[in-house]
């Protein structure tokens, strides 16, 4: 228990301190093997562990942290990341800490997943849980009129997970999966602690309709390969069986949302597969009603590319046009859209611009030759 | 605040920019970067670099000139240019460096710049 305790960090500290309070959880033992995860990992790379016995250490510290901690323990992990969510710490902080206390990610790895200095994003976490301790934050399920905007907190940060690494989610590369497999096992979490909220089953169908669709996203050369000319065999079944009967039960609720709306767009592109042809009508109208609970420019920017398939290209640069031009000046989305739009306008030069504009805001090299390609046939 | 982009490649991309099969895209991937950063009111300045067997090094050692022919360092990668630009904090340039062609084939070094 000693030795555990030293490797406790601050927040989980307070949690141990709090304890006498709100009565000790049946297996203390699990918890701060989980706990103990991190510095015993750090501790082995500063070789005060022995090289040979780090390894073993971490896999059973790993086992007991996923396995046992999740069956013994289910209401102290659902704690843990409604004070992950709290309204006090800050946004950019608590996928963060939620990824290293829940998931005992590194900060290094937690650092280049958001394209941060790891020493900023060490500091970052050890501000906030500093923060944790000092302001007494406690270690407990929110105030029944908390609740809902807590969920949506924790719901957004396992989100910002899951896109960490890429801006446009659906066109991302295989080869930079970010976290999209931690983020997809919080959402199974979250899903199964909050049975009764319809968006975590949201979020969660929206990210494996997604995942699903990873091995299509690149061809054998590894060339970009837009959605609309993936190869649906590619696509994982299971996970798309998984995310419908996840979707379905979602709309059991009766209470639509973001994650519900999002995943709902995702269902209707998967639906090629057994259709042949992608929905586009009702995508648009999806998007209607997303824009009226979340207007992120991500959704504005889809919205128009599924007006242009239901209405032509004109309307759809009308409605991208309809967007602050501030807000999308490195938004490589959007001049990938306009470009494509552009060219099927014939206004080449234009395109022309728009496609530069695209390759110069874009990270992935196969992506960029794509887009060169667009741009060479205008 | 002003940060430095500084890009590093290895020979495959050095030998990229006049391979008749890759320098269209090689040039094409760095106009539309500096383009991006233009028209985002970000680039400040920046310049690319011929070849390392162009560099020449020049030293002062126990009081005696050396010059030797050849970069600085012998290593894999080697500087191939840099851009100054002014971006409100690091978060922000590291998101540029992300975007800079040699992020996926060599690497890229962002460091602030003296303020003076």
């Amino acid at each position: 228990m000693a030795a555990a305790e030293d490797a406790l960090g601050d927040a989980l500290l307070a949690a141990l301190e709090a304890w006498p309070r709100v009565g000790v959880p049946d297996k203390p033992e699990a918890w701060l093997v989980a706990a103990a995860r991190r510095k015993l990992v750090d501790a082995a790379r500063h070789a005060k562990v022995a090289a040979s016995a780090a390894p073993a250490l971490e896999i059973v510290v790993e086992q007991a942290q996923r396995g046992v901690i999740d069956a013994v323990f289910p209401d102290e992990r659902l704690k843990l990341l409604f004070v992950c969510a709290h309204p006090a710490i800050d946004e950019a902080a608590r996928t963060p800490l939620m990824l290293q206390t829940v998931l005992g990610l590194d900060a290094a790895t937690i650092a280049s997943a958001f394209l941060v200095a790891p020493a900023t994003m060490s500091q970052r976490l050890v501000r906030v849980k500093t923060k944790i301790r000092d302001a007494g934050i406690r270690f407990e399920i929110p105030e029944p009129s908390e609740l809902p905007s807590r969920v949506d907190a924790v719901l957004e940060a396992i989100y910002a997970a899951f896109g960490s690494g890429w801006e446009d989610v659906a066109g991302a590369d295989p080869r930079r999966r970010g976290l999209a497999e931690e983020a997809i096992w919080l959402g199974r979490l979250v899903a199964r602690l909050l049975p009764d909220e319809p968006e975590a089953l949201g979020l969660l169908a929206l990210m494996l309709h997604c995942e699903a669709r990873r091995p299509a996203r690149r061809d054998s050369a590894g060339a970009y390969v837009p959605l609309g000319r993936q190869d649906v065999a590619l696509w994982s079944q299971p996970m798309i069986e998984e995310a419908e009967a996840t979707l379905d039960l979602a709309s059991r609720a009766g209470k639509p949302g973001r994650f519900q709306l999002e995943a709902a767009i995702q269902s209707a592109h998967a639906r090629r597969a057994a259709t042949g042809r992608t929905d586009w009508e009702s995508i648009a109208l999806l998007y209607e009603g997303l824009l009226r609970c979340a207007p992120t420019i991500g959704a504005q920017v889809g919205y128009a590319a599924a007006l242009a398939e239901v209405r032509g290209a004109q309307e759809g640069l009308a409605a991208l046009d309809a967007i602050p031009p501030e807000s999308v000046r490195t938004y490589q989305s959007y001049w990938a859209l306009s470009a494509y739009l552009l060219k099927r306008l014939g206004r080449t030069a234009e395109a022309g611009q728009a496609y530069t504009r695209a390759i110069g805001l874009s990270e992935d090299k196969a992506v960029r030759e794509f887009l060169a390609d667009q741009s060479a046939t205008c | 605040m002003k940060y430095t982009v500084l890009i590093y490649e290895n020979a495959t991309d050095f030998s990229a920019r006049t391979d008749e099969k890759r320098k269209d895209a090689y040039w094409g991937a760095y106009r539309a970067y500096t383009k991006a950063l233009t028209e985002a009111g970000v680039m400040v300045g920046g310049a690319g670099l011929q070849p390392p067997p162009l560099a020449t090094t020049v030293r002062l050692k126990n009081g005696k000139r050396q010059v030797q022919d050849g970069p600085f360092a012998e290593a894999k990668e080697q500087l191939g240019g840099y851009y100054v630009i002014d971006v409100p904090d690091l978060d922000r340039a590291l998101d540029w460096a992300s975007r800079c062609p040699a992020a996926s084939t060599g690497a890229v070094e962002v460091r602030p710049n003296l303020a003076m």
